[in-house]
């Protein structure tokens, strides 16, 4: 075992590569729309579905737009949903886990079955119904992922709370004088926070599909706005016409930062953990 | 002056682990308390400690019958009363160094700062450990030093009285004698009151002055502790 242990690589392999991968693409969302503005509602029928090639990497789809270049844009949008609605959901979820975790008892019972209730209907089905029932836009898409991604984190501050409450060392902190606030600010929050920041980060990608599903579904951002989701609705009239970059591309962008935000927050969660960082030398 | 469990019982969510116990740990004794596992060692710690609720009977300290338990008990009433837990792990936070570790208790009460730094090094020499292991956190050092940090933590109050439930378990035999030490110098100086619960009768004949046994509670017998 101690063999197994000291064997393993310092560094994972994929950490740099996510981490580059993830600076790149924020790189190119913040640089790109200060050096190349988009003027998203211009055409050009002159250049339209061109395939990859130096003067357009992307390619350009049916009505001769750049396809890397809108992807950006659409990353952007992307990327903001993901984290507001990310953070939005956390702040959410770590509220009402934090209150069950506790106040126990009825109160957790009850807001146990309610999160039971909503977990057993569709994600995807309930943002789609949330978005229908608001005027559809931005807001609209974050206040859907918000409203459906808030369980898990409540759950994981839930469990977390009511493991730490019967743990030893709270009970020599009560019995060392340590009074109510001093517990929840010393002995609970400092464990039960980076495990919620730890869940807006693992919950990015997951918005991230979120808001490109809804997008794809013609409920996200209005259509001639670049949005991931748009571009790969798009794209699916031009893939028969051999036209593959059009979806490909934005497909492409956003299962590289998904998988780079994944793999980094991965990475994070065991740095987090002494146990873990101590056994992989970190 | 000493601390009375008085015809406790007690159980977890309905379960009965014991029936009617009445246990007295003088100022300045120790006191040996033994007995087979699951017949309530602990959760009479836990009782005495204010950290559990009887179902029957009550705690005294120095003749005052306290009510409630937990954050319901006043500090000052709760810290003149010390554990010290079988696991050092599971009873410190992992985040803190075990200079914090000792220093906790003291900030609880918001004593000044001068004060606390001077404490907490005066509690690290009298239990053996060094200016380095005091930067390290739980997982960095092992279960004896550790379990010293938690001894100078319980003792960082200048409590009235110490249980130490089967405190020395885990560890090996110098640490098992340091701790002895100890607490025993600390109740030569201040007069603690000491209740050590443990498996080992060549432990308890060795620091107690007297053992009491606790039986596991059967349907209606009454798990009385026997002087032996």
């Amino acid at each position: 075992m101690a063999d197994l242990a000291l064997s393993r690589p310092r560094i994972r392999p994929g950490t740099p590569v996510a981490a580059l991968v993830l600076g790149a693409a924020v790189g190119a969302v913040l640089l790109v729309p200060l050096l190349l503005p988009l003027d998203q509602s211009a055409v050009a029928l002159d250049r339209t579905t061109l395939p990859p090639s130096p003067a357009h990497p992307g390619g350009t789809d049916d009505l001769g737009r750049d396809v890397l270049h809108r992807s950006i844009y659409g990353l952007r949008v992307s990327l903001l949903v993901g984290v507001v609605a990310a953070v939005a959901a956390a702040l959410v979820g770590g509220l009402i886990g934090g209150l069950a975790g506790l106040l126990g008892g009825w109160v957790d019972r009850i807001l146990m079955r309610v999160i039971d209730t909503i977990s057993a209907l569709p994600h995807l089905l309930l943002g789609i119904f949330i978005v229908a029932m608001l005027r559809p836009g931005l807001g609209a898409v974050i206040l859907s992922i918000g409203l459906t991604h808030w369980l898990s984190t409540a759950r994981i501050v839930r469990s977390e709370l009511l493991s730490l409450r019967t743990r030893p060392f709270i009970d020599a902190a009560i019995a060392g004088g340590a009074g109510r606030t001093r517990i929840l600010t010393r002995h609970l929050l400092p464990h039960v926070l980076p495990k919620i920041a730890l869940a807006v980060t693992l919950m990015i990608p997951h918005a991230v599909w979120h808001e490109t599903s809804l997008s794809f579904l013609g409920l996200g951002l209005p259509p001639h706005l670049a949005s991931l989701g748009n571009m790969i609705n798009d794209g699916q009239r031009s893939l028969l016409a051999g036209a593959w970059w059009s979806s490909i591309v934005p497909g492409a962008v956003i299962v590289a930062v998904t998988l780079a935000i994944a793999a980094l927050a991965g990475r994070w969660r065991d740095h987090l953990d002494p146990r873990v960082r101590a056994e992989l030398n970190l | 002056m000493s601390l009375v469990a008085e015809s406790v019982s007690a159980g977890y969510r309905g379960r009965r682990v014991l029936n009617g116990v009445s246990l007295t740990v003088a100022a300045g004794e120790t006191v040996g308390l033994r007995g087979p596992s699951g017949s309530g060692k602990s959760t009479l710690v836990r009782v005495l400690a204010l950290l559990h609720t009887p179902d029957a009977g009550h705690v005294s300290l120095d003749g005052v019958r306290i009510e409630g338990v937990r954050h319901r008990v006043p500090v000052s009433v709760r810290t003149r009363i010390a554990v010290l837990f079988q696991s050092p792990r599971a009873a410190s936070d992992p985040r803190l160094t075990l200079a914090d570790l000792i220093a906790e208790p003291l900030r609880a009460v918001r004593r000044p700062r001068e004060g606390i730094a001077a404490r907490v090094a005066e509690l690290a020499d009298r239990v053996g450990l060094t200016a380095d292991l005091l930067t390290r956190r739980p997982h960095a050092v092992s279960d004896g030093q550790l379990q010293r940090a938690c001894l100078a933590r319980a003792l960082a109050h200048r409590p009235a009285y110490l249980l130490c439930d089967e405190a020395t378990t885990m560890l090996d035999a110098s640490t098992q004698a340091l701790v002895a030490s100890v607490i025993t110098a600390e109740q030569r100086e201040t007069g603690l009151g000491v209740l050590v619960v443990s498996h080992d009768p060549a432990l308890l004949s060795r620091w107690a002055d007297r053992v009491v046994t606790v039986a596991p509670p059967r349907r209606s017998d009454i798990s009385a502790p026997q002087p032996t």
